[in-house]
């Protein structure tokens, strides 16, 4: 069981909304998942309607909903898309995103850690999307972020765990969860990402831009929990043997 | 949560247990793991790992200089006061062992430093026994501007003091705080504390947080090996390590692990730690955590240090006198405690030149920083 803020989770297995072909699509593959945390994002639900296409029908489903604030380029834009989304969705949970750059949409380092530390101190459950920035992990937990979300590479890369040694800094010292999120495209890559001790991944692009998309969720299910039960059962390491040079502790026979 | 809560939640019966029963496999699995958590740490310090002690070594040796160079670190012990309003049975200034007690003067404390700075140290520990009341923070605050005209690099090994208190020392140009929990068994702890506010076992025990919080830039802990079951005390500090690096990670830490020596009135250790003992602790501790510092005092004898020095130590002192006044005046029978490594600075120096590792004098200047 996964708990962040007060939350648990059975599933460690987070999804996204954005890519898929319609709704249905996204609905069937979302609950072949069986993820329990869906990100939405804010700037894709349309404000003036009580009935929106996407949300809807995921509050139908009984998923927690994790609205993201994609879009903002600032600080004060993500504390006002985090403010929107917990007078509209009746959540005070938001996943943390600022991107300035439109063509990677890397995070910017500052600004989050900026907005976060406002957001905390509003009450807000924050879930930081941060580049994988071991420095920048702690001192968010520092100002009481509830888990943290780095990535394991460019968003919608597919490129898999192109950070993995600053990830493993990033778990090895984390006192809160750390979801790996961005750039997982296969799911023996969620599986490594589970194996080396994450807590969750979020995987959306992999899924909604697959040519089947309930198989491929189906395909990431299987592959976290694995991954999940193969870190519990402790792997078994890689080493390579030391060259022996001459004893060390000989000193202590004579 | 502060490690006090953290610490009583641990059952030491049956860590001690799980520590005892550790098998050659655990051992083996902890040998090959790529990042060692506290039960690694409890395999390589259990009885199953004495016989892994070379493959323990070569590793530690690897790890240290992949990790440290060459470098080991020059420092030495300048001993302020033996005033001590503490009764600990196995030291030499405690309060009613009939000893001429000393607090150096401005003057005194002058003609130390310059013998220590001739002998070409820039990295000084700063030692007093605990007597809050002549020998508190008015005295240090007073004291350390002095020192740090002299020295890039101050710490202390005094009374646990406030968070307010450290920071005031901070400012002044504090650099490290050594405070040994002397044994992390609280039952044994009250046995040897028999007076005085060490007896405080818990205030002591959260003065690592207490530093760590007033920004203080390394943080020694230490447990006094002969006092009780070392592997266990051992166990306990890697839990109380891996504790403050989680919670304080902008702190450095160092470790020291002195064995139970004579002293005026003291006891007799009532656990021997053996050469091959004290090597396994060393060693294990290194796989543990490839970053910590740990220091090697002269309490050793000098071939033992030498085959210590590649094994994972970090810092050495050389030539140390353990009494207040005795760089200037030396066997005044002040001492807290006899030494075994006699050798001074400069042949330490050159022996380590020998087997290739380099002293080094100064690495740190507060200002950089
Ligand atoms: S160990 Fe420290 S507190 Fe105890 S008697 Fe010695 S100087 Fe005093």
């Amino acid at each position: 069981m996964l708990t962040i803020a007060d939350h648990q989770f059975e599933s460690r297995l987070f999804t996204g909304t954005g890519k898929f072909s319609d709704t249905e699509t996204m609905l069937a593959a979302l609950s072949t998942s069986q993820s329990q945390l869906v990100t939405l994002a804010m700037k894709r639900i349309d404000l003036s309607k009580n009935f929106d296409d996407l949300l809807t029908p995921l509050q139908e489903m009984g998923v927690k909903l994790l609205p993201n604030t994609a879009g903002a380029r600032t600080a004060k834009e993500a504390i006002f898309a985090a403010e929107l989304a917990r007078e509209m969705l009746g959540t005070n949970w938001v996943k943390l995103e600022i991107h300035p750059d439109p063509k990677y949409l890397m995070p910017d380092a500052i600004e989050t850690l900026a907005a976060a530390s406002v957001l905390c101190e509003k009450g807000f459950t924050v879930l930081p999307y941060v580049h994988a920035d071991p420095v920048l992990c702690r001192r968010l937990e520092e100002v009481g972020c509830a888990a943290v979300m780095p990535l394991g590479s460019p968003i919608g890369s597919n490129q898999g765990l192109a950070t993995e040694p600053f990830l493993e800094i990033i778990i090895e010292q984390a006192n809160i969860p750390v979801v790996i999120d961005a750039g997982i495209g296969a799911p023996s890559q969620a599986c490594r990402a589970m194996e080396m001790g994450a807590d969750a991944v979020l995987v959306n692009t992999a899924i909604a831009s697959s040519a089947n998309p309930q198989h491929m969720a189906t395909c990431f299910k299987d592959a976290v929990n694995t991954g999940r039960m193969a870190y519990l059962a402790g792997l078994g390491s890689v080493t390579k043997h030391a060259e022996h040079t001459s004893p060390l502790t000989q000193f202590l026979e004579s | 949560m502060s490690f006090s809560d953290y610490f009583k939640q641990l059952d030491l019966d049956k860590l001690s247990m799980q520590l005892y029963s550790c098998t050659a496999n655990d051992v083996e699995r902890a040998l090959a793991a790529p990042q060692r958590d506290i039960d690694h740490l409890m395999a390589l310090l259990s009885p199953a790992a004495s016989a892994y002690l070379e493959q323990m070594a070569q590793q530690a040796y690897q790890i240290t200089r992949q990790r440290f160079g060459a470098n080991i670190g020059m420092y030495l012990p300048l001993y302020l006061s033996n005033l001590c309003a503490n009764e600990c049975d196995y030291c030499g200034f405690s309060m009613s062992n009939k000893l001429k007690r000393k607090t150096l003067s401005d003057d005194e404390l002058i003609a130390e430093i310059s013998i220590i700075k001739q002998r070409g140290f820039d990295s000084i520990l700063l030692v007093s026994g605990e007597h809050e009341t002549k020998v508190g923070i008015d005295y240090f605050s007073h004291v350390l501007p002095i020192v740090k005209q002299h020295f890039s690099y101050v710490a202390i090994e005094v009374q646990p003091l406030k968070t307010e208190e450290y920071q005031a020392l901070v400012a002044l140009g504090l650099d490290a705080v050594m405070v040994y929990q002397e044994t992390y068994q609280p039952i044994t702890y009250a046995k040897h504390h028999t007076r005085g506010k060490k007896q405080d076992f818990v205030y002591r025990l959260t003065t690592p947080e207490r530093v760590a919080s007033a920004g203080v830039d390394k943080i020694g802990l230490g447990v006094l090996l002969g006092l009780d079951d070392w592997r266990l005390d051992a166990l306990l500090m890697g839990y109380h390590l891996s504790y403050l690096e989680r919670r304080f990670w902008r702190s450095r830490y160092s470790i020291s692990l002195p064995r139970l020596r004579p002293c005026t009135g003291g006891v007799t250790p009532k656990v021997e730690l053996t050469d091959k003992g004290l090597v396994q602790m060393i060693c294990a501790f290194r796989l543990f955590n490839a970053q910590l510092e740990i220091s090697l005092s002269t309490r050793e004898e000098p071939s033992f240090r030498n085959n210590l020095l590649p094994l994972g130590v970090t810092n050495i002192s050389a030539g140390s006198s353990t009494e207040p006044g005795g760089y200037q005046n030396p066997n005044t029978q002040l001492d807290q405690f006899e030494i075994s490594d006699e050798r001074s600075a400069s042949e330490m120096a050159n022996t380590m030149r020998t087997i290739g590792l380099n002293p080094v004098w100064k690495d740190w200047e507060k200002a950089w920083c």
